[in-house]
């Protein structure tokens, strides 16, 4: 029996230091995944930085995109003078997203022919209110998008 | 003894009459004038008409109702409209006036309000915005056909609509005119059976209108966007729209329905057989949300009412593309949502989930709207993002609740490791004693 | 001790001598060596000091890892506890543990205060030990309302409201102390700052001196031995030795503790029954408060007892009559090891302890 002692006792130690390690495994796992940053690096809270750039914009046959924007869906477009402009793409009226139509120079809502000019003002049609209206920076390549008073 | 200076000097008994001063003198010339003439004053004011009419017309007649009028807060009285003299106070002195216009009869009274209505010149300098061509657009409508042709005295003239002297800015929202209060300024008439009896047309269209999702949108949640009576039939110039322009009424708010329609096969079709286009499927006023069922090859469905099988055509091998299509598209949303639902139910944050069935929605929306092409191709396009983004949401949500469960196995898997170091730490303890 | 001759050990004792050589620390670990726990029935609230310790060790280190993310204002706070949530990876879990282990330490920060209380282990010469506990309490509260305000959602949004609210039934200086919680007249982005400033500078900084200083007497006096040894010969009271036999059962305790933190954030992460913390909808000071405001648990009483007074006790006010009542409250259960004269059971003084747990059962059920 005093030969099992050393070897059970270090047995146990073994068994021990093991488990001391895979819990400190189990805890330093997660902390150092915590830290390593997930792909958006941040919250997008009032800003935006667009996932396209001012090229993917013109490409498009009615030179706008929308975007994700917070919890709601964003429209920018490239105006005729070449300006950047973005604004809520949510319809006052019931909630379409709107689309640039080029050929008449407006915002305009497939659902029931809802009208907006290109400042977000409701011209025509059923919406009640304008669209809310975005700042645009650009910065070398980038778009940055933000609410305004921001 | 000297006068007391009084205003009633002269009438009152003094002790002694003495003469009265030149400045006295006028001052009870000034008084008398004032009490006689008070009353004759307030009589012969601009007026008349109103200072009369309102002293023995009850709260309902118009001198009272009158300030609610848009001519009356502009400016205009009784005899602008009247005619005759308002400085008179004497209804016969007045009906012999010069001018005196009197009240119209029912007959009479487009031309009544056209006289100043219809004169473009003297439009503009009251009122530059407004059209000057309703007694035009009254002509052609049934109403002013059967008025001036047939002396029709049932049907409805200016003041059927626009009240007598109550007319409000039809933006106002006590206005009879006033986009929530149209219909039933026209059912006033046309819900009434039997008044309604001799011109044979249905009476059903308030009830209908009432159930539909226009008056839905209008009645209940004052959505102002939606139409009215007037938006499909003109207001001025009222008339069923005719079954060769229905899809261009239709399509002024519809425009994708319409701008497809009219390339699809239907067009044709439906003018040479005089079909009334978009009623025929979805009706005229009880319109109600359009149900998927509609489309397909079942006898409940609209296209059997015109479609089989072996008609000839291939409508029913479209028709069966597109109910098949939008069950695929509305199974695949209500599966995302469910594995949605749970993930959800689990305390999986899932916002973007959320957004991404929104978009699967709006492509729902989208299919449905190009089921009005009547083929396959836009359908078809439109179907596949919404398959797509449904199946985004359904994988993203399925990955979420895998992550609930990961979270559970690490949670074994550490609690294992603690059990080993506890028991471990137990058994030397034990043995410390 | 047990002397083991393995490289181990061997690397051990060289790695002493060298500290030890340089910085004396031989009598240090001497001294150590021969600190004992008295071992009696009551013995198992030793661990419970311990807990505490171990659950404010948590809180440092998951309230670390959330400083990588959170960012304090009122465009961005709840934004980034949203994105901690859901987006960084185990964020949800460290944000769990952070929120459980807040509320346990509290729990058994009162525990501990309770259990050394009843077995007047405060008595002398351990009254400034109490007192520094007593701080300790008192800023651990601090580090709950301040922190319970960072995430700026609603429940957090009003609950704040109505705590700093209070500070301004205190006559004279009560609207300027108001004013100084808030960062203004409401609560805005500009309590989140000061709270933030609190919850992660301030308030460590105090709290790492006020523990040190508890930690230290207790270290330089031992445990607290039971009121029934006094009078008893030496050689009928047990005690067992600090290292290593105290030490194996306080870590044996801190890993069944770190078992059950872990086991209530991943199955309870926003929290289990009438103590919830969802984070739930952003706060809009314009919208209108929820039907039910709730501060965290550990106010509760303190809340229930103040919504209870009548408006007006004789001529004072009754939230301040309240409040006045509450800070007699606390002082004389802060100067109670200079009170008790009898170092027996107080009958009156079971007043305290059954005052909080009515009125925290109170305010949940009539809620």
């Amino acid at each position: 029996m005093t030969d099992n002692r050393p070897s059970r006792r270090s047995f146990l130690n073994y068994v021990l230091g093991g488990g001391v390690l895979a819990t400190l495994g189990s805890i330093v796992y997660p902390a150092f995944r915590f830290i390593t940053p997930p792909p958006s690096g941040e919250a997008n809270v009032s800003q935006l930085k667009l996932p396209f750039k001012r090229a993917d914009i013109e490409a498009d046959p009615q030179k706008a995109k929308t975007f994700k924007f917070g919890r709601t869906m964003g429209i920018i477009i490239v105006s005729d003078a070449g300006e950047l402009k973005a604004l809520s793409a949510v319809c006052t009226h019931l909630d379409c997203t709107v689309q640039h139509r080029r050929d008449l120079g407006i915002l305009w809502c497939a659902c029931h022919n809802g009208r907006y000019d290109l400042d977000g003002k409701n011209i025509s049609g059923p919406p009640p209110r304008p669209l809310e209206k975005f700042v645009v920076n650009e910065v070398g390549e980038d778009i940055f998008v933000s609410r305004e008073g921001v | 003894m000297k006068a007391q200076g009084n205003m009633f000097g002269s009438l009152t008994l003094t002790r002694a009459r003495q003469m009265p001063s030149s400045a006295e003198c006028y001052a009870r010339l000034l008084f008398v004038m004032l009490i006689v003439l008070l009353p004759v004053w307030s009589y012969a004011s601009d007026d008349n008409c109103l200072t009369c009419h309102k002293d023995w017309e009850d709260d309902t007649g118009p001198s009272h109702l009158i300030t609610r009028d848009i001519h009356f807060q502009n400016g205009f009285s009784c005899s602008d409209c009247h005619g005759g003299d308002a400085a008179l106070d004497d209804m016969d002195d007045v009906r012999k006036s010069t001018g005196y216009r009197g009240v119209p009869n029912h007959l009479q009274v487009p031309d009544f309000c056209a006289r100043c209505h219809s004169d473009a010149a003297y439009m503009r300098s009251h009122n530059p915005s407004l059209p000057t061509d309703q007694l035009d657009k009254y002509k052609t409508s049934v109403h002013g056909q059967r008025l001036f042709g047939q002396r029709d005295v049932k049907v409805a003239n200016c003041v059927s609509c626009h009240s007598v002297h109550q007319i409000g800015d039809g933006k106002l929202p006590h206005s009879s005119t006033y986009p929530a209060n149209v219909p039933v300024t026209c059912a006033r008439c046309h819900a009434d059976k039997q008044y309604m009896a001799e011109y044979n047309i249905s009476t059903s269209q308030f009830d209908d209108f009432k159930q539909s999702v226009h008056g839905i949108a209008l009645l209940q949640r004052n959505d102002l966007g939606a139409p009215a009576c007037n938006d499909c039939h003109s207001n001025h110039g009222a008339a069923p729209p005719g079954h060769e322009s229905l899809a261009a009424v239709c399509g002024n708010c519809h425009v994708f329905q319409m701008e497809l329609y009219d390339k699809s096969p239907h067009k044709a079709a439906f003018a040479e057989n005089d079909f009334p286009m978009c009623e025929t499927c979805h009706s005229n006023h009880k319109i109600e949300k359009p149900q998927d069922s509609m489309v397909g090859t079942s006898d409940n469905a609209v296209c059997a009412n015109c479609h089989s099988a072996d008609d000839g055509t291939r409508a029913f091998g479209v028709a069966d593309t597109l109910s098949s299509g939008l069950g695929r598209l509305v199974n695949a949303r209500s599966q995302a949502k469910s594995v949605l639902d749970e993930a959800m139910a689990k305390g999986m944050l899932t916002t973007n989930e959320e957004f991404m069935l929104g978009e699967a929605d709006q492509a729902l929306i989208q299919a449905r709207t190009a089921v009005h092409a009547f083929g396959t191709v836009e359908f078809m396009t439109k179907a596949e993002i919404g398959l797509a983004k449904a199946d985004t949401v359904r994988v993203n949500s399925k990955a979420l609740i895998d992550d609930y469960y990961f979270r559970r196995k690490g949670l074994a898997i550490a609690t294992l490791f603690i059990t080993i170091v506890a028991i471990g730490l137990y058994l030397k303890i034990r043995r410390l004693g | 001790m047990s002397h083991s001759t393995d490289s181990k050990t061997g690397l051990a004792s060289r790695g002493y001598t060298w500290l030890d050589q340089r910085f004396k620390i031989s009598a240090l670990v001497d001294y150590m060596g021969h600190k004992v726990v008295p071992v009696h029935g009551h013995s198992i609230f030793y661990y419970l000091g311990g807990i505490t310790l171990f659950l404010f060790i948590v809180q440092v280190v998951t309230g670390i890892l959330l400083l990588m993310y959170y960012r304090p204002g009122a465009d961005s706070a709840y934004e980034s506890v949203r994105f901690i949530v859901s987006e960084v990876t185990f964020g949800w879990l460290i944000r769990a543990l952070h929120s459980w282990s807040a509320n346990l330490m509290i729990l058994f920060a009162f525990l501990h205060m309770f259990t050394v209380y009843f077995t007047h282990a405060y008595r002398k010469p351990r009254e400034l030990t109490w007192l520094s506990g007593v701080g300790l309490l008192a800023l651990g509260l601090g580090f709950g309302f301040s922190g319970y305000l960072l995430p700026w959602n609603e429940l957090a949004f009003f609950a704040t409201r109505v705590g700093t609210g209070m500070v301004g039934a205190i006559p004279v200086i009560g609207d300027q102390l108001l004013i100084i919680a808030r960062g203004g007249e409401d609560v805005t982005g500009a309590t989140i700052g000061r709270f933030f400033g609190l919850h992660v500078a301030i308030l460590p900084a105090l709290f790492t001196v006020m523990l040190s200083v508890h930690l230290i007497f207790v270290q330089r006096q031992g445990m607290s031995e039971p009121l029934e040894w006094q009078g008893k010969p030496e050689s009928e009271k047990k005690y067992q030795k600090f290292f290593p036999n105290f030490l194996y059962r306080d870590l044996l305790v801190w890993l069944v503790a770190l078992n059950a933190l872990a086991l209530l954030a991943v199955l309870f992460p926003d929290g289990v029954g009438a103590i919830h913390w969802p984070l739930g909808t952003k706060a809009d000071p314009f919208a209108p408060p929820p039907l039910v405001i709730r501060p965290e648990w550990y106010f509760m009483f303190a809340f229930q007892a103040l919504k209870m007074l009548p408006a007006h006790v004789l001529f004072v006010e009754g939230e301040l009559f309240g409040i006045i009542l509450f800070t007699i409250g606390g002082l004389i259960w802060a100067l109670v090891p200079f009170l008790d004269r009898k170092s027996q059971a107080n009958q009156r003084s079971r007043l305290f302890f059954w005052f909080i747990i009515a009125m925290t059962i109170l305010g949940y059920i009539l809620e």
